[in-house]
């Protein structure tokens, strides 16, 4: 269904508007050179259409980079606002929008996903979910955003379906259900456009469910393959979980992943194994949970895995975009962990090449033979509880990093913060709450701290830091005009410096940030686009 | 319960409407897994999960939420009450509606029985006896104590420091004890995202403005590009940091500590007597 939300009445087209936002569409697809069906070939090429954004990264690298230089160091501080899309809902908005030929698709609260002319904000449609009321997301009704592929617009949703929605109506094509949500199940991932296959990963981690990672025909919606992160009887890995707790091992796959063409491979990160803070009942490595798995993409065969943290107990799921570096002739990928290390690792092997901290980091004091921090055996949580730095929400979290070809430095939005893990034993239901744990912050601690933090990806060396009055939750995006853009906890949104980390401009928006902003441009003019309290911000030069 | 009342007409109607509601009331007013010590230790867990951050480990008090060990609590006399208020929050405080922020995990109505019992199973039987003597307590408020400079209670005394209100019916006694002995320790407390609704950290701030003048007072809010403070005259200052010569921030508390060579324990005791006379209003 379309426009039918309570309090969207006169936003959404009327008859004479309806026929008007027609019009608009046709000009705008006329004078586009791109062809109006978004091709694999297109996403494959996105660099070569830079006024468009084309996948939840902007590339299928992850590096949130914008060729896009029109707003560049030296107009920088004009900047204005140019339109704000106000979703009338409450909470917060996670979402990353996407632009194509001068339409911006982006969801909100609730599973709303909506279109909008790209270069006035005004929408164009709007897709509302019936979301069932027994719906159990861990962490606010959010959506990160949606995937566009030839004229279909793909949805993960909060009842843990995958949908297919009309370009340019919003009008549901297709729409199955992956797993019952009442056991916990949920999709807040944007989903990534590969080839003919619409490819998400599940959410559902603090519920005890079993992690996997789904591929759909982009035509019909029928299942191709799916990926459980938890290897069953049988199958490698399974000798990681102690007796039945692979059942509820978690394990979700949370956040996009990214995609090599060159060796057909999805990197896809998985989140943490269940319940989150308790290890006991589930000794051994706990795989493929915290860990990076190289997918074959059109059969979702596993080719190699990195796990980051393994028997973790402190939440640190490895939900964070694993960014592909190429430099000198090597194939990288990058991901700052919310362990507080920051990894590379070859991607055609999953050989360990450097992890270095970023962030203020208690709980490894050595590594091991393949260079992977070891956990120290007091860093596991106690029913009295204690202090372990970084704390449960990570050195980082969810929000997107930037990768910059320019500067050659690997952006992320860091949280130096410490907590009390204590657990808090507990049987497994479904459907119900499976942390096996509490944590807080220490009365006791140094107020803690956020930054923006530059890594040279060569080094793993933290070459600069903007700090943050208080950590921020919105990811960076870095353009061709020597700029990095973020958001922080405080409202603003803040253009700075690429190479040194100065401030150059900001914009107070009067809600906080849980989102990655992006950059577009249409009829010749670069936009940047952030989602704030609850709405969607757009900027550009006056 | 889905019914028509058109259907209904008259007095008979009301009355059944009446006895209806109140039939309703009376059935959940008490939890129905009042006293069953499974369903405590169950609620514990979620306790842990979804409360302790803010109302601390064990239901002690945090560094936001009050201590709900106390036989007396503001907004939830009965279970009904309780029940109320875990699941749509508290309007205007930092009280979240269930399931629906980032803290946490939404609890189904069992979990928030479960929860419910697990809190009166921690609750102590007696309303706090003070131990001290509120009116002398009242004395030295407004007196030599010199706390009113500062602090306002009831709509008197100062603007500087926090309001002393609702602190007696919220924190604990060791809580505003140490407050008292040692302000800038709790400077600490409740730094994270949802204390972002309050405006007031008490972070002593320092600035050097444009023409050399210096200003020491109180952050009432700050980001990365502005400071709003208020100086110990209680003047309002709002300023934009780049046009500062110097901005420092401390967390050493323009409180002066009252150690016992100023404030006997007694006298202490007599004032948090009247904080929790106040508060228990």
């Amino acid at each position: 269904m379309t426009a039918r939300v309570n309090g969207m009445e006169r936003s959404r087209p009327r008859m004479s508007q309806a026929f008007h936002v027609f019009t608009i569409t046709c000009v705008l697809l006329g004078t586009v050179q791109a062809p109006a069906q978004v091709t694999f070939e297109r996403l494959l090429n996105s660099a070569k259409e830079p006024q468009n954004w084309l996948t939840y990264s902007g590339d299928y690298a992850g590096r949130r980079f914008s060729p896009l230089d029109q707003i560049n160091k030296t107009n920088a501080k004009t900047l204005v606002a140019k339109w704000v899309y106000q979703t009338a809902a409450t909470g917060k908005l996670e979402t990353t929008p996407l632009v194509v030929d001068g339409i911006l698709y982006a969801t909100g609260q609730d599973d709303r996903a909506f279109a909008l002319d790209a270069s006035t904000g005004r929408p164009i449609w709007l897709y509302q979910r019936q979301l069932p009321n027994d719906i159990r997301p861990c962490c606010g009704h959010v959506n990160r955003g949606v995937a566009i592929m030839e004229d279909k617009v793909y949805l993960g949703t909060l009842d843990a379906h995958v949908m297919a929605l009309d370009s340019k109506t919003g009008s549901v094509i297709w729409d199955v259900s992956a797993f019952d949500y009442k056991l916990g199940y949920s999709f807040t991932a944007a989903p990534l456009a590969v080839k003919d296959l619409i490819v998400i990963g599940v959410s559902g981690g603090e519920y005890g469910v079993r992690g996997f990672i789904d591929a759909y025909d982009a035509a019909t919606g029928a299942r191709r393959w799916r990926f459980y992160t938890v290897p069953g009887p049988g199958e490698p890995g399974h000798e990681t979980w102690e007796g039945d707790s692979w059942k509820v091992g978690g394990a979700p796959a949370w956040i996009t992943g990214t995609y090599d063409a060159a060796t057909n491979q999805l990197f896809w990160p998985t989140g943490n194994p269940s319940p989150s803070n308790r290890g006991a009942g589930r000794a051994g490595d706990n795989l493929y949970s915290n860990s990076l798995l190289a997918l074959n993409a059109d059969t979702g065969k596993l080719n190699w895995y990195f796990q980051y943290t393994r028997h973790d107990e402190h939440d640190w799921d490895a939900t964070q975009v694993p960014v592909m570096i190429d430099t000198d002739g090597k194939h990288l990928i990058a991901q700052a962990n919310r362990n507080g290390f920051f990894y590379v690792v070859d991607r055609s092997t999953g050989k360990l090449l450097l992890a270095n901290p970023y962030g203020k980091i208690t709980w490894s004091d050595s590594k091991d033979a393949e260079g992977r921090p070891v956990a120290r055996k007091d860093a596991s949580p106690t029913l009295e509880g204690h202090t372990v730095c970084p704390g449960a929400l990570g050195a980082t979290n969810w929000m997107s990093p930037a990768f910059d070809p320019q500067t050659g430095f690997f952006y992320v939005t860091a949280r130096d913060q410490c907590d009390i893990f204590s657990t808090a034993p507990q049987p497994y239901e479904a459907g119900h709450a499976f942390y096996g744990s509490a944590y807080f912050p220490s009365d006791e601690a140094e107020p803690y701290v956020g930054a923006l933090r530059a890594i040279d990806p060569m080094s793993g060396k933290v070459k600069w830091e903007f700090p943050h009055v208080s950590p921020s939750w919105s990811g960076v995006l870095s353009t061709a005009g020597g700029l990095l853009f973020t958001g922080d906890a405080e409202g603003n949104f803040i253009a700075l410096d690429a190479a040194s980390g100065k401030a150059l401009w900001h914009f107070q928006m009067g809600g906080e940030v849980y989102a990655s902003p992006m950059a577009f441009a249409v009829d010749g003019k670069e936009y940047v686009a952030i989602a704030a309290g609850s709405a969607v911000y757009a900027f550009g030069l006056p | 319960m889905d019914f028509s009342f058109s259907l209904l007409k008259g007095p008979t109607a009301l009355s059944i409407v009446v006895i209806m509601i109140a039939a309703v009331c009376a059935a959940d007013d008490r939890n129905p897994l009042a006293g069953d010590p499974k369903a405590a230790k169950a609620g514990e867990y979620e306790f842990r999960i979804n409360c302790a951050l803010c109302h601390g480990l064990g239901a002690r008090g945090g560094g936001r939420g009050p201590d709900l060990t106390r036989a007396h609590k503001r907004h939830a006399h009965s279970d009904a009450d309780m029940f109320q208020t875990i699941s749509s929050g508290i309007p205007g405080t930092a009280m979240p509606a269930n399931g629906t922020n980032g803290q946490g995990v939404g609890m189904t109505d069992d979990e928030i029985w479960e929860l419910v019992a697990y809190i009166r199973s921690v609750e102590v039987k007696a309303p706090l006896q003070a131990v001290g003597n509120a009116q002398h307590g009242k004395e030295l408020f407004y007196g030599d104590a010199n706390c009113s400079l500062c602090h306002m209670v009831n709509g008197k005394g100062g603007r500087l420091g926090p309001e002393l209100t609702a602190v007696g019916g919220t924190r604990t006694v060791e809580a505003i004890k140490e407050s008292v002995r040692n302000p800038s320790r709790r400077l600490a407390w409740g730094l994270t995202e949802p204390s972002k609704e309050f405006a007031q950290q008490y972070e002593t701030i320092t600035v050097v403005t444009a023409d050399g003048k210096e200003i020491k007072g109180v952050a009432l809010n700050e980001d990365q590009f502005t400071v709003q403070m208020m100086d110990s005259n209680e003047q309002i200052h709002l300023l934009e940091k780049d046009k500062l010569r110097s901005f420092k921030k401390s967390r050493e508390s323009m409180m002066p500590k009252y150690d016992t060579s100023v404030l006997s324990d007694k006298d202490l005791d007599d004032i948090v007597a009247y904080l929790i006379s106040v508060g228990a209003q």
